[in-house]
């Protein structure tokens, strides 16, 4: 995921051919009835669900819900955690004063507080936007911190004494230095934002791709489950590619 | 708090403010500072709750510190729930190192198991595991086996990830002069490989453990019928949130309970390299 070892073709191969492995070994043990069907459809049947989803109009509703969550929790969570984090990046002081409480708060599973946000929100997806858009708020925050606290002194002493403005300052010496921190966080959080609001719609919720996917286990529709499951994967995997892929062409820049 | 500090302090001269400045910045300070932030956030909870916030949602922070003893820690079946979800997280996390520990032993030994391997933990890491909780709890059934099974699938990557990690940072001069003195591999292991991917190895205990923490209490909460869920469930449903607060606190201050022991023992374990 990181550097050079995430990226190279060899590593893309070996995760495309276990792909497959997986695909081939789920055909061998469906096809044989070696596990129950209720645990594992037969991969045909799930196909099937799936193109009975993508037929109806149930399917791109529900995305959609899904999808305007993580998009609003996220775009939460980069805003206020852009602003605290460098609000509190500010000073020493500040940084060493917040820091460590912002990171305490991080330490505890926060999904623990998902009963409050459906009390407080409600069943509907203000509720999972709320929780994905907290969750989210801290690894951009903290990592905006350690990006703009990071930055060495030196070099700021140095932009000085060359007579820099602040926002000269601010393009050409904190923003540089800071990015590629902020940067992992933003991408940290994004994935953070996608799992809580799928879990959240899987925990309680009335709408969305997590609530279709507890719903089609509790009617033990397995074949339907897998559909969405696997669609969720793959989608998961295209986008962290794509993001990885991006981030390791902004470093070479 | 701070005024009973600031007399303390007095001595020192100048205005209560410089006084409270040089209080608050000198080294032990800052420690005093987030105290009194976290205590100024009680109150302002606590007057938030009594004065403006509409009582369904924002119970005052006494009332639910009261209910924690009178209505959570008081009811034996709560308490259970407690303590069921408390050995969850113990054996989900001792699943996760033992098995995070050999089989990232087992990947990171060579470089040929890195890097066939590797690739394919990463793309594992990848995926919102979340997704698969409803078949987690269709597998394993609705009690501890679906929410030990999805701590553990939760725990066990960062753990693996460090492992592997923290033996690829071992410089292979050291293991090739060590060979070449007639170590057998318990001896390249115990003294060699092991003290340096202890750091590593404890940072991935950490998050590990901040990711068995998620799993097991995301089952938790999706299970309904049983267990921590149905209880959040109950107190949601009743209106009546204190007590609702007071158990998730509860769980709250377990979870950082867990935390700060691997915190101990990483501090343990790694004093010698300070």
């Amino acid at each position: 995921m990181n550097g050079k070892e995430g990226n190279t073709l060899a590593t893309r191969a070996i995760q495309v051919g276990f792909l497959v492995a997986v695909g081939l070994v789920w055909w061998a043990l469906a096809a044989n009835r070696m596990v129950t069907p209720l645990f594992l459809p037969h991969p045909e049947a799930v196909w099937r669900a799936f193109a009975r989803l993508v037929s109806g109009g149930q399917f791109w509703s529900a995305v959609g819900v899904t999808l305007t969550s993580i998009v609003q929790a996220y775009g939460i969570a980069v805003v206020s955690g852009l602003a605290v984090g460098y609000l509190v990046s500010r000073s020493r002081y500040s940084t060493r004063l917040f820091e460590p409480l912002i990171a305490a708060c991080f330490a505890v599973p926060i999904t623990l507080f998902f009963p409050i946000f459906i009390l407080v929100f409600g069943i509907g997806p203000a509720s999972k936007v709320a929780y994905g858009a907290v969750y989210g708020f801290f690894p951009v925050a903290l990592n905006t911190i350690a990006g703009f606290s990071g930055v060495g002194a030196h070099y700021v002493k140095a932009a000085r004494s060359m007579g820099a403005s602040r926002s000269q300052m601010f393009r050409h010496v904190l923003l540089p230095a800071a990015f590629p921190v902020v940067v992992t966080g933003l991408r940290i959080s994004f994935f953070i934002c996608f799992a809580s609001v799928l879990g959240g719609e899987a925990i309680s919720s009335a709408s969305g791709v997590g609530n279709n996917i507890a719903h089609a286990a509790e009617l033990m529709e397995p074949a339907r489950m897998f559909a969405w499951i696997v669609f969720v994967i793959v989608t998961a995997i295209i986008l962290n590619m794509v993001v990885s892929h991006v981030e390791s062409r902004g470093r070479e820049h | 708090m701070s005024i009973a500090d600031n007399t303390t302090m007095s001595r020192h001269g100048g205005s209560p403010l410089q006084r409270a400045s040089a209080f608050f910045g000198g080294p032990r300070g800052i420690v005093w500072a987030r105290l009194s932030l976290i205590v100024l956030a009680a109150v302002v909870l606590e007057l938030y709750a009594r004065l403006l916030a509409n009582p369904t949602f924002f119970p005052p922070l006494t009332e639910v510190a009261q209910s924690l003893f009178d209505t959570v820690l008081a009811d034996a079946k709560i308490r259970t729930a407690v303590l069921n979800a408390i050995w969850q997280i113990t054996i989900a996390y001792g699943l996760s190192i033992a098995v995070g520990l050999a089989l990232g032993l087992a990947v990171g030994w060579t470089s040929f198991g890195r890097r066939s391997t590797f690739p394919i933990i990463l793309l594992l890491y990848a995926i919102p595991q979340v997704v698969l909780l409803p078949l987690f709890v269709l597998v394993f059934g609705l009690g501890a086996g679906s929410k030990i099974a999805f701590g553990f699938s939760h725990g066990v990557f960062p753990i693996l990830v460090n492992v592997v990690a923290g033996m690829r940072n071992v410089n292979q001069l050291y293991i090739r002069g060590a060979q070449s003195m007639g170590a057998s591999r318990v001896d390249l292991f115990r003294h060699v490989i092991f003290p340096h991917m202890v750091p590593s190895f404890f940072a991935g205990l950490r998050l590990g453990m901040t990711m068995t923490l998620l799993g097991v209490i995301l089952a938790e909460l999706y299970v309904s019928t049983q267990g921590i869920g149905y209880y959040t469930k109950v107190f949601a449903e009743t209106m009546d949130p204190a007590p609702l607060y007071a158990i998730i606190f509860l769980l709250a201050v377990i979870a950082i309970t867990f935390n700060e022991i691997v915190r101990i023992a990483e501090r343990r374990f790694t004093r010698w390299k300070a």
